[in-house]
């Protein structure tokens, strides 16, 4: 089947197999492996992006789900220039990430967490980054750089 | 992960014609449940027809003593929704603690209620309000609606449009999450309203439950020592690595006391 979406602001258009996850899609039609697979069975959250600018599990939805949608990956978050978006120089500065495996999918949650819930507190940001996990349990410094990357999205 | 033929229909008339016409077709609403279970193989639909392009299934409106939310509605829209935070707080309590964060921004009503998990958060929330569901073909009262583990009252090829949830003067639902997969170990709704006192619970037995000797202390006194003595029978709950059945009988005691506690602080 046809499917038709906009991945990182570039129209993209392909045939599939109805069965092909969003994720499969991304890595391996389009190449973008910055979105990880992780646990591949919805709990860990590495392989967040946004669809339709909501934080979603990629190996958790069909493409044809995302037929029409808007797609951004962590590919997609730096300017032109290569400037870090706000919230991946948060996790930079405040070094929230040891292997970095789980961090794109972090990034990605925390940008939807940060526009859904301004002004989070440590208890909402831990809350609403259940749906992450960190193998190395970075999670202090995690926190820390959620905190920060909200500032840094306020402020500009 | 079997192949399986996609449908996107634009109406619900389209969606149940090819529900009616493939060997053996699912909807898909958000699929934070199916997906999995397809890749585990644990079903092998012929066709998936995907809800999603039907503007039938969408909206939360209130209508007088009622708010009506639309099948398609995501979990997280429901935890948002001013509309429902103003109308029945503790509905929007429930939805924002399903699964995490992406599974409420996919997730939604109409799928979890034809799901019927047997530890799912909703079906709870529409017995313990006593809400009204709203098919493709008729209407359903949620004490009809709930049949048994992944059972429902739904007819193949049946689509749920919406649910109507009766606003109680005052209401909530606690649950005791399982730690690493989010759904309740035991979850229990409480409300009081115009249809009476409903306590519904969820996670601790084969379907969602009422527990009317509950219903019928409260509706007498509605405080937290009213129901301290009385006990659900444990011998027909839920044993498994999370908790025996005697625990999840305790639970269900501890967790109506504190929802009656949290209701009349809320109300």
């Amino acid at each position: 089947m046809n499917v038709s979406l906009t991945v990182n602001g570039k129209a993209v258009s392909a045939e599939v197999e109805p069965r092909t996850l969003l994720v499969e899609f991304l890595r391996d039609e389009l190449g973008l492996t910055g979105t990880h697979v992780g646990c591949d069975t919805g709990q860990c959250g590495a392989c967040t992006v946004h669809l339709d600018g909501r934080a979603v599990k990629a190996c958790s939805v069909l493409v044809g789900q995302a037929d029409g949608a808007e797609v951004l990956t962590i590919e997609g978050l730096a300017g032109e220039d290569g400037s870090l978006h706000p919230m991946q120089a948060a996790f930079h500065e405040q070094h929230g990430l040891q292997c970095g495996f789980c961090t794109p999918g972090m990034v990605m949650a925390a940008i939807d967490l940060v526009r859904s819930y301004p002004g989070a507190s440590d208890t909402t940001i831990r809350a609403q980054l259940e749906g992450n996990l960190c193998r190395c349990t970075g999670y202090e410094n995690i926190v820390r750089a959620v905190r920060t990357g909200a500032a840094n999205m306020e402020a500009q | 992960m079997h192949a399986f033929e996609y449908h996107r229909p634009k109406t619900l008339d389209e969606a149940a014609a090819v529900l009616a016409r493939a060997e053996d077709a699912s909807p898909v609403a958000g699929g934070q449940t199916l997906l999995q279970t397809l890749r585990q193989r644990l079903a092998e639909p012929s066709d998936l027809v995907d809800l999603r392009g039907i503007p039938d299934l969408y909206g939360i409106t209130r209508e007088g003593d009622s708010l009506r939310i639309g099948a398609m509605v995501r979990h997280n829209e429901v935890a948002r929704s001013r509309e429902v935070e103003q109308a029945i707080p503790a509905l929007a309590g429930l939805a924002g603690g399903i699964g995490d964060a992406q599974v409420r921004n996919m997730g939604t009503l109409g799928g979890s209620i034809a799901n019927n998990d047997p530890a799912a958060d909703y079906p709870a929330g529409l017995l313990g309000l006593g809400a009204t569901v709203h098919t493709s073909q008729r209407t359903i009262p949620a004490d009809e609606f709930f049949v048994d583990m992944f059972e429902t009252a739904l007819e193949p090829g049946e689509i749920v449009r919406s649910v109507d949830f009766p606003i109680p003067q005052r209401a909530s639902y606690i649950k005791f999450a399982q730690p690493a997969s989010r759904f309740a170990l035991v979850g229990v709704m409480v409300s009081q309203g115009a249809g009476g006192v409903r306590v519904a619970v969820t996670g601790a037995g084969p379907a969602v439950f009422r527990v009317p000797d509950m219903e019928q202390a409260l509706a007498l006194d509605f405080s937290a020592d009213a129901i301290r003595d009385i006990r659900v029978p444990a011998d027909e709950l839920n044993d498994d690595i999370h908790g025996t059945p005697e625990y999840r009988a305790h639970l269900v005691t501890v967790l109506a006391r504190r929802a009656v506690e949290a209701a009349l602080n809320a109300g």
